[in-house]
């Protein structure tokens, strides 16, 4: 049954803004949020291509001409720039998230004091956050390399199935890192023309979550290709 | 308009109904073995089905039509959360709905199992189903029992059976291998399908055996099904598979055992 | 006070933008971009009821020459046939209900001024009008569009050379849906971030109505499904462009030997029906919230019971998962895990069947006002029953055999997912169309519009099962070429002249529609006396939703015919009635 209670005015408590109108907690706990919604579309991107390589290297195909079932997977060896590729991968991660802890700092000590138009340290993060971008940069060039490698060999994208999910597990894997190297760079710039601390503590936040994301998932796709093969 | 929607919901329910138990369009005479029990389970199914349909729509129009607003002052019933009666209609409800689930489920199941879990019994009539853009041609792997090789390359659908399978005549037991363009089988007893398809998915459907299975390229498909009575029946192609998909059609051709041994001694005989 | 900071921060968010362009084409105004997917699902509704149109000609009319378009071939039919399962499942059934009023409707709902990220609201949109260009454009080049059917099977569909329209045109066909997926994951993410995260003070999960709900776990699917379907056409396009195989194996076509070989068209299907099984859900589950949230209202009741619905709405998230086999019985797949597939399927109609006992249980005791969203609400349970009591016999693998692409699983599939969804998109659209616009629509117009569409569907969709049962294959273009489907032409004729008159009823809707958005009465800021927060502003809603205050609310979405209150409608928002929960 409904009884009528007549309810305390609502008690809104005092809130810190900062710019934008939002406080900077809601923000980043939002952007975090979007950020594990957007990484799950991607980690099912790869779970839908691991299954497809387990599958066709398991699969038999039938061969009309002995009226029997054949496997035709043939592994391919790695090119061992990977290896160093990885290395530097996962330095980058450490930069980065060097660049992040700092920059937390940063921000911190900004709204502590609160007066949006000093800037008190100066773009400390920059040095680090550099560094990732080059090591990223660097790690592209060194997929890159790992191709041409593989095509001096012989494996193209078509030759043999096993050539063909290296290239699209490495390619895929490539094309999301660069969106994670064009935030880094908008994060470097932001950082270079002094935006708030607030923001940029954000933007390097996610940035360097989504960096740490994209460095495991490669180790991901280097123990598939090595291990299961 | 609570009534008229009471009244259209018994028609349209009333009607679709009239025409399944008049079984106006229905299944083709079942003419394999499998067949009377598949029909069995699909009334089986049906009856529950239909009850299911019946209570819900009429259920539906009766109590749009009793609680329709009269313009009454009396306002409708409100409850607030889930009362103990609400809860157990809706637990039964549950319950009620996977008993018939798994009633339906284990009788049908049987019927799957016996047709696809085991292979083909030894002795069955062996043919192989080769189906391409826009044909079907059925092949007997002759006196030695075996099928001989094939490969794409010697593919020619413009010289006949033999060609358009690409059928290699180098490998000894491709030699006595018959190819027909229609299906001839013995009456009664099994006969093992072994579908291949040579470009793109097809599937053999012969709506009379109750029989259906996809024709995959990269496969060749085990299947087995026992015709009972002697005919020609129907074979449709039933998956998409081009702009020649509607007239992939074929004919599977059940005869007594003597004119089965008669007519593959007959084509032995061309072969030598 | 506290709340005059609220409204700083709302206002400052939210200055409305100025100029055309900012205004109405690039807008960052989660309403604005409901009303351009709305816009965008009608012309594709349009589009793709024009090929079903142009389909039922050609089945009883094969030879006809048609003016502009001329006679229809074999290759054309199946290029309509793909081309309107396209653009209808994609464009419409998944874009209307969920982009189109979910965009508009969830923050406001909540209680939020805006999606969590408006840029990228904006963004999925224009991607989302990008893929219906690119799916238009097949027909339009060289060898028209593709004719593998919406499913895409291949080597068909990954052979350039394996029919008419498989060259070009099934090249943009899977970049369109391939922009389509990522445009989907776009507004995922924005619909569970905004779910999440944006809830106005009060308004708990518990008390979100079911639309949010629903919009929230169709993105979920999506978030889950539409990666697969990104994955299966980038192989796809893989296959057909540079010569991988990951589906095509070893074969000839049109008399070449394929450079192909070891590829499994079986990989295809199975990565295409785990998507696409949760796809069907996401075509359905905002008509369900919406169907639930209309039938409260119409009813004057509390919809019954919301803590089953949700609850069913989850398991069926849940399941959808687990299904996809059953799209795959007689593919060649382990016939052992047919079966298994077979009692996940059963189980998923479990939940189906308590969702309508709580939609019948809704209505149950309750005053029922036929307005134009509650007839679509009641239609929608109706045809949700038709279509769902024809699943357990597909589910079953045996009867599966006999039924599996036969016209059967046609009048199935579209009794359940397509009509079903398109009357919950009717009901949205009556629904919400005063709050949307400002006017209301033309009543009678509304009911005449029910009654064609919900006869002439029936009419259309009921007979196709008879046609499987006597063995009618799907996707045949030449029926009078067939002799065996000889006696089942008069049955297609039928089908034919019901789809005429209920497509030409559809013209009744989009003229009530546009002639109230001119000329219709003016609609009051709640004229189906609801609950929920759109009611609670103004109409239209000003651009920040509340205009500079943020709603408080106090009560569960359903307050329906409370004993003892004022009114038999308590808002979400109203602070004076607190019933016992």
């Amino acid at each position: 049954m409904a009884s009528f209670t007549t309810t305390a005015p609502v008690n809104v408590p005092e809130i810190s803004l900062s710019e934008g109108g939002r406080p900077d907690r809601t923000r980043l706990r939002r952007a975090r949020l979007g950020l594990i919604v957007a990484v799950t579309p991607i980690l099912m991107l790869f779970v839908s291509f691991t299954s497809a390589y387990i599958v066709r290297q398991g699969l038999p195909t039938f061969d009309p001409r002995t009226n029997s079932l054949i496997r035709d997977w043939i592994p391919v060896r790695l090119p061992s720039i990977l290896l160093v590729n990885t290395c530097v991968l996962l330095l980058s991660s450490v930069g980065m998230e060097l660049a992040r802890r700092q920059i937390k700092n940063e921000a911190a000590f900004a709204s502590a004091a609160p007066n949006p138009a000093v800037s008190p340290t100066k773009a400390k993060g920059l040095p680090w956050l550099s560094m990732t971008l080059v090591l990223g940069l660097l790690f592209l060039f060194g997929q890159w390399t790992a191709w041409r490698q593989l095509a001096a060999n012989g494996f193209h994208v078509a030759t043999t199935p096993s050539s063909s999910f290296i290239y699209l597990l490495t390619g895929a894997h490539a094309i999301h890192l660069i969106g994670g190297v064009i935030a880094l760079f908008v994060a470097c710039v932001a950082s270079s023309l002094h935006r708030p601390a607030t923001t940029r503590s954000i933007v390097v936040d996610i940035t360097s979550w989504y960096w740490h994301f994209m460095a495991v998932l490669w180790v991901y796709i280097l123990c598939l290709l090595k291990f299961a093969s | 308009m609570g009534l008229v929607l009471l009244i259209v919901i018994c028609i349209i329910t009333f009607t679709s109904i009239f025409f399944f138990l008049a079984r106006t369009w229905w299944f083709p005479a079942g003419a394999a073995a499998a067949a009377a029990a598949l029909d069995h389970q699909f009334v089986n199914t049906g009856v529950a089905m239909g009850i299911a349909f019946v209570v819900a729509q009429v259920g539906l129009g009766l109590i749009l039509w009793k609680y329709r607003d009269r313009g009454s002052s009396g306002g409708a019933q409100y409850y607030s959360g889930e009362t103990h009666s609400e809860i157990l209609v809706i637990v039964l409800a549950a319950i009620g709905f996977m008993a018939m689930d798994i009633g339906v489920d284990v009788l049908g199941g049987h019927l799957w199992a016996a047709e696809r879990f085991r292979p083909a019994e030894a002795g069955a009539t062996k043919v192989e189903v080769n189906a391409m853009q826009f044909a079907w041609y059925f092949r007997y792997p002759g006196p030695d029992g075996k099928f001989g090789a094939t490969t794409p390359e010697l593919e020619d659908a413009s010289s006949g059976g033999e060609g358009a399978i690409g059928l290699d005549s180098r490998d000894p037991a491709a030699k006595d291998d018959i190819v027909s363009g229609i299906m001839v089988v013995p009456v009664n007893r099994e006969v093992e399908v072994i579908l291949r398809a040579h470009d793109v998915v097809h599937s053999f459907a012969v709506p009379a055996m109750r029989f259906k299975q996809d024709a995959v390229p990269g496969l060749a498909i085990h299947m087995h099904f026992t015709p009972t009575r002697t005919g020609d029946f129907e074979l449709l192609c039933s998956q998409l598979c081009g702009l020649g998909h509607y007239k992939m059609h074929g004919i599977v051709r059940v005869v007594t055992n003597e004119e089965f041994d008669k007519w593959l001694a007959a084509r032995e005989a061309e072969k030598q | 006070m506290a709340t005059h900071e609220f409204a700083a921060e709302a206002s400052h968010a939210h200055a409305a933008p100025q100029g055309f362009i900012r205004k109405w084409i690039f807008s960052l105004d989660h309403k604005v971009i409901g009303l351009q997917y709305f816009f965008l699902a009608l012309a594709s509704v349009c589009v793709g009821m024009f090929l079903s149109l142009l389909m039922r000609i050609h089945l009883i009319w094969p030879t006809a020459v048609l003016p502009f378009l001329g006679e229809i071939k074999p290759e054309t039919y199946l290029s309509l046939v793909t081309m309107h399962g396209t653009i209808m499942v994609f464009f419409v059934l998944t874009t209307a209900p969920q982009a189109g009023f979910g965009n508009y409707f969830l923050p406001i709902q909540i209680g939020a001024p805006d999606m969590a990220f408006p840029v990228l609201n904006m963004l999925s949109f224009w991607t989302t009008f990008l893929a219906f260009v690119a799916a238009v454009t097949t027909f339009f080049v060289i060898g028209g569009a593709p004719l593998h059917g919406w499913t895409g099977y291949p080597p068909l569909s990954a052979l350039q050379a394996a029919g008419p329209g498989e060259g070009l045109g099934a090249d943009l066909w899977a970049i369109s849906i391939a922009l389509f997926c990522v445009a989907s994951l776009m507004g995922a993410l924005n619909f569970i971030t905004t779910t999440l995260d944006m809830r106005a003070k009060g308004m708990s999960l518990m008390r979100m109505p079911l639309t949010c709900w629903a919009w929230f776990l169709t993105a979920v699917l999506g978030l889950l499904a539409f990666g697969v379907l990104l994955s299966a056409c980038i192989l796809l396009l893989m296959d057909r462009n540079i010569g991988t195989s990951f589906f095509v194996p070893l074969g000839t076509i049109n008399g070449q030997v394929t450079a192909h070989k070891g590829g499994s068209p079986l990989l295809w299907q199975h990565l295409f029906w785990f998507f696409g099984h949760p796809e069907v859900y996401i075509a359905i589950l905002p008509a369900m919230g919406i169907c639930s949230q209309v039938l409260s209202v119409a009813s004057r009741k509390p919809a019954f019971s919301y803590k089953a619905i949700l609850l069913s709405m989850l398991s069926i998230v849940t399941l959808s998962f687990t299904v996809w086999g059953h799209h795959m019985f007689i593919s060649g797949m382990s016939p052992y895990s047919a079966y298994g597939f077979s009692i996940t399927t059963m189980a998923i109609t479990v939940p189906s069947a308590i969702l309508t006992f709580c939609w019948l249980a809704t209505l149950w005791r309750g005053k029922i006002q036929f307005t134009a969203p509650a007839l679509f609400g009641i239609g929608f349970v109706s045809l949700f029953v038709s279509g769902g009591v024809t699943g357990p016999f597909l589910a079953q693998p045996a009867l599966d055999i006999p039924l599996h692409d036969t016209y059967f699983v046609t009048g199935h599939f579209h009794l359940i997912m397509g009509v079903a969804s398109i009357f919950g998109i009717f009901a949205a659209t009556y629904y919400w169309l005063p709050k949307m616009f400002g006017r209301m629509f033309n009543e009678k117009l509304a009911r005449l519009h029910f009654w064609v569409s919900f006869a002439g569907t029936y009419a259309i969709f009921m007979p196709m099962h008879y046609l499987g049962l006597a063995g009618h294959p799907r996707r045949y273009s030449q029926l009078t070429e067939v002799g065996f489907l000889h006696d089942l032409i008069p049955l297609q004729k039928f089908i034919t002249f019901a789809a005429f008159i209920t497509i030409a009823g559809q013209l009744i809707f989009l003229v009530n529609l546009f002639w109230s958005l001119k000329f219709g009465a003016k609609a009051s800021d709640n004229p189906w006396e609801a609950t929920t927060l759109e009611w609670t502003t103004a109409t239209p809603p000003p651009h920040d939703n509340f205009g500079g205050h943020t709603p408080v609310v106090y009560n569960g979405p359903y307050e329906y015919s409370v004993p003892g209150a004022p009114r038999d409608y308590v808002m979400q928002t109203d602070p004076e009635i607190e019933p016992a929960h």
